[in-house]
């Protein structure tokens, strides 16, 4: 890959005198703690320097969740065929319900779950245990939502510190029930912080789920599962026909709109896609490992992302498959094409700066060049070294990597980069806006969506120009 | 599942879907639904610490502190800022594993020090999310010894409560934070022998900020000096200036400390304060006193006399024509309410406020839905309902929740849903409008700027209500019935 051209005014001795003087506010151990976290962008080292996964340092106002809600919100909450119940205390299963912005089809209720179901702990089952509570309720559940596919039961905090056990409820339950029931020891104290979750999950998946049913139909030399695809704002549906109009068998869904036996029966496709990495690595090495089943990273974002992946796809099927390929590129050439002379002309030259959770923090950085926007700063919330690996050759030379990067920092690196945009959280959103800086929630595409395809590009789009070149910022700054 | 089976992946028959639909709104349904005792399907109601960073952010330079898990804190944040669309800016210790071996004072010391250090706070209030309530964790010492070890200054306000999520609600860790805060900012502060004239005014737990500046503006009206206690009013309403303020307002600390020597406290509700305000009975100089949360004319009628009588004022004569105006608005409107029936859930002080606006207005609540609360409030309710003929044939359901409410619409329709915005689904099933009154609305821009309670609020309402009726009969109606008044 060529190296990105070096974006006005940003290098590496600004950068790191930036990074300096931020750090420089926090006391002496904190600083140690935060320093290796963030560094000036080489786009060809490799291992990157910036260093990841570790604990939140305390205090720092830090953007990150829990293992529970890399379990509930990321990995099994899409799944909707499914009830997960949040095991534990009001409190998670009330805030993670229905705030990320995974669809699912279905008739809510009744043969899609995207509803809140809880143990609601009291103190009793802290001092007693909630172990027949847990029996009694995965029974009732079972009978109140009859065409459920299987039951993931999602540890809260006190679960794992009373020494409840959940795994032999569940065993007990499926067999009692002749249903999945899916135990995941997603304790939020445990980790660091979401990604765990996503480890935890993946491994419930392989442990209780995949390789435990198949499909009715046979085989075929085009299925694939899409991997790491949770329908934020519609996403699998526009990314799932694209595959489909180049002759791809999309057999399953990791996990966006996704239904738990057709995740069960993957180990039967030819190749599995994965978009977010960060999340589901974990199962495709499984299915690797145990199936032979190869697996290959994508990036549906932005029209020059989409071709390369749509070639890299096409590189491990046959000729057929290649000529689709094709065919398909020049029949959206034009459509995307459409979409950057509308936007480029009024976002050219912009700058933005990102961070977001584990994937979208470099997989949205071509989509944001396809547009003329260059992105001087980028991090994670939840990434490893791979992540960061993957993610310096994709910034141009000295632009700023930060990794679980506090409020205090953020709002500094953007006050000396200003960008033009800053796409990144809710809990960053109005931070930045008070400050008269555009802003889209990256996680949840800001109610908005979908940003994956050719169809989520125009979306994206319309969005960055409508939160940059918005005529409502041009009112801040009061005449008097 | 048996071992080792390979089962086949299967779909439900569209019969089978369509059986399983019309059941759940079957009447039988209902009675399976009743009698579970484990499971709770979508909830009203959220857990203490939640309620208690409502109360932190609402002083001068305060920075809330999470002692506990991470994502607590970024789950409390995330729901506020939804809510209101502001910042909610809130830090966290980030307890972890090792937590549960050592304790968490290794991470209140570091988390206080950090976080003083960054964000130079002028308090920081201290509570608990499930871990430190679980393994026992000592809030008091591990306070003290980090001030003791000159993390943070000895004279910072550190006050902290113990908000277990398993217990109570998101209102109970209101009144715990409360109280520890305006202990620990009252000490040593009270002058026996007289008291500076003003009025505390506790709005408790209420994600409507307009509701506090109508307080204000009637204080102001009555021309009573005042401090509002844990005041969100800038925190949570605060401009768009161009540069962003981490501390854009808040009850002043001096304010707050000079609390104790108020003529009068005024809590605006009742559940979210009891603890607070029978400390505040106990301790403070002047009267104190819990108002019935003021929605309708009858409740705000007794607020405002409640102002007169305790600052023996008369009622200004700016009040008394906007009551009168208040008036106006509901003879001309209440014929599009009268007798519409009404399902309600969410918090206990809300519902009480709901509820006796609708009997006033001559509606029908029907179903009440708590679904976290105590045997007082449905005795309260249940005497609300008696004493009105438009409370006959209405049944308050406690520790219920909103899947109960699906099944109480579907055998028993009303015409309209009150409540936060968690009730959309049930409300999008029954195919009955939802008013979204209460915490949190994550759906709908403004809510938070446009009061339900006082004069105006009654006037609010009521539009809301009977113009959303009148655009249903509007929409639906057969071409024949459509006409050009209504």
């Amino acid at each position: 890959m060529a190296e990105r051209k070096p974006i006005d005014g940003v290098t590496i001795e600004k950068t790191e005198k930036l990074i300096a003087e931020t750090l420089a506010n926090f006391p002496e151990k904190a600083r140690k703690k935060r320093a290796p976290h963030v560094g000036a962008n080489e786009p060809s080292a490799s291992p990157c320097a910036v260093k990841s996964n570790r604990k939140v340092v305390p205090g720092v106002m830090s953007q990150r969740g829990c293992a529970y809600a890399g379990a509930k919100g990321v990995v099994w909450g899409p799944i909707r065929d499914m009830l997960h119940i949040s095991h534990g205390p009001i409190g998670c299963g009330v805030y993670s319900w229905g705030t990320r912005r995974n669809m699912m089809q279905g008739i809510p209720g009744i043969t899609s779950f995207p509803l809140d179901f809880t143990s609601d702990f009291q103190e009793r089952d802290i001092v007693y245990g909630g172990d027949e509570r847990l029996a009694t309720l995965l029974r009732e559940a079972n009978e109140l939502f009859p065409l459920n596919k299987g039951m993931s039961i999602l540890s809260e905090c006190p679960v794992g510190l009373i020494g409840d056990d959940i795994n032999q409820v569940a065993k007990k339950v499926s067999k009692e029930l002749d249903k999945l029931v899916v135990p995941c020891n997603c304790e939020g104290f445990r980790g660091v912080s979401q990604s765990l979750g996503h480890h935890i999950s993946n491994d419930s998946i392989r442990d209780h789920i995949i390789g435990k049913f198949e499909f009715e139909e046979e085989a075929g030399p085009y299925d694939v599962a899409l991997i790491g695809d949770y329908n934020i704002g519609g996403d699998v549906w526009a990314a799932k026909p694209i595959l489909e109009e180049i002759g791809l068998n999309v057999k399953s869904i990791w996990t966006g709109d996704g239904e738990v036996e057709k995740i069960g029966a993957t180990h039967s496709v030819k190749l599995n896609l994965i978009h977010c990495y960060r999340s589901m690595n974990y199962m495709c090495k499984v299915m690797e490992e145990r199936w032979s089943i190869p697996w290959l990273e994508y990036n549906f974002f932005g029209p020059t992302k989409i071709e390369e992946s749509l070639r890299a796809i096409a590189e491990r099927f046959d000729d057929k498959i290649k000529a689709n390929v094709e065919k398909v590129i020049e029949k959206y050439r034009p459509v995307a094409q459409a979409v950057i002379d509308e936007y480029k002309p009024r976002l050219d030259g912009k700058t933005a700066m990102l961070f977001v959770g584990g994937l979208r923090p470099r997989h949205t950085v071509g989509a944001y060049e396809d547009l003329g926007v260059q992105i001087t700063g980028t991090g994670y919330e939840f990434a490893h070294q791979d992540d960061y690996d993957r993610t310096a050759p994709e910034m141009a030379k000295g632009t700023i990597i930060y990794d679980d990067v506090s409020e205090f920092e953020l709002e500094r690196y953007v006050e000396e980069m200003k960008p033009d945009l800053v796409g990144s959280g809710i809990k960053e959103k109005y931070v930045f806006q008070k400050s008269g800086i555009p802003f889209r929630q990256m996680h949840s595409w800001d109610y908005s969506g979908p940003y994956h395809g050719y169809e989520g590009f125009e979306v994206f789009a319309r969005d960055i120009d409508m939160a940059i070149n918005s005529p409502t910022w041009k009112l801040v700054k009061s005449p008097f | 599942m048996t071992e080792c089976a390979v089962k086949k992946v299967t779909e439900h028959s569209p019969e089978r879907v369509a059986e399983v639909l019309e059941w759940t709104k079957s009447a039988e349904y209902q009675e399976i639904n009743f009698a579970r005792k484990s499971l709770v399907v979508n909830p009203a109601h959220a857990c203490q610490p939640l309620g208690a960073q409502m109360v932190a952010h609402g002083f001068e330079g305060s920075l809330p502190f999470v002692h506990g898990s991470q994502g607590c804190a970024s789950y409390f944040r995330s729901t506020f800022t939804r809510h209101f669309r502001e910042p909610s800016s809130a830090t966290c210790d980030a307890m972890t594993e090792d937590g549960a071996v050592f304790g968490g004072q290794n991470n209140i010391f570091e988390g206080l020090e950090n976080a003083y250090a960054l964000y130079k706070p002028k308090m920081i209030p201290v509570y608990t999310s499930c871990m430190p309530e679980v393994i026992g964790d000592d809030l008091n010492a591990y306070i003290k010894n980090a001030k003791d070890k000159d993390l943070i200054p000895a004279d910072l306000p550190t006050p902290f409560a113990n908000t277990p999520s398993f217990k109570g609600s998101h209102v109970n860790g209101y009144d715990s934070m409360l109280r520890s805060i305006l202990q620990n900012l009252t000490a040593g502060k009270k002058v026996e022998g007289s008291d500076n004239g003003k009025l505390n005014i506790i709005p408790g737990f209420d994600g409507n900020i307009a509701n506090l500046r109508e307080y204000k503006r009637i204080l102001d009206l009555f021309e009573i000096p005042y401090t509002m206690l844990a005041d969100i009013t800038e925190v949570f309403d605060s401009g768009c200036h161009g540069k962003y303020n981490m501390y854009p307002g808040g009850t002043l600390l001096e304010d707050a400390a000079d609390s104790i020597n108020a003529k009068a406290t005024v809590a605006m509700q009742s559940y979210s304060t009891t603890t607070c305000m029978k400390w505040i009975g106990e301790e403070y100089v002047g009267s104190s006193d819990v108002v019935d949360f003021p929605i309708g004319i009858e409740k705000t009628d007794a607020f405002i006399l409640k102002l007169s009588e305790l600052f023996d004022k008369p009622v200004p004569e700016e009040l008394k024509q906007e009551r009168a105006r208040a008036i106006d608005a509901i003879t001309d409107g209440h014929q599009y309410i009268h007798g519409r029936k009404f399902g309600v859930f969410g918090d206990p002080d809300y519902l009480l406020g709901i509820v006796s606006w609708l009997l006033e207005m001559g509606a029908r609540p029907k179903h009440i839905i708590c679904s976290r609360t105590t045997k007082k409030f449905k005795k309260q309710m249940q005497a609300l309902l008696d004493s009105s003929s438009y409370g006959d044939g209405c049944t308050v359901y406690m520790n219920k929740d909103l899947w109960h409410l699906r099944s109480l619409l579907m055998t028993d329709p009303v015409d309209g849903i009150i409540g936060d915005t968690h009730g959309k689904w049930a409300a999008r099933d029954a195919k009955i409008p939802l008013f979204r009154i209460g915490f949190p609305i994550l759906d709908r821009v403004n809510l938070h700027r446009s009061p339900v309670v006082g004069y105006q609020g009654t006037i609010n309402i009521l539009t809301m209500i009977a113009n959303k009726f009148l655009d249903i009969k509007d929409e639906t109606c057969e071409d024949k019935w459509f006409e050009m008044m209504r």
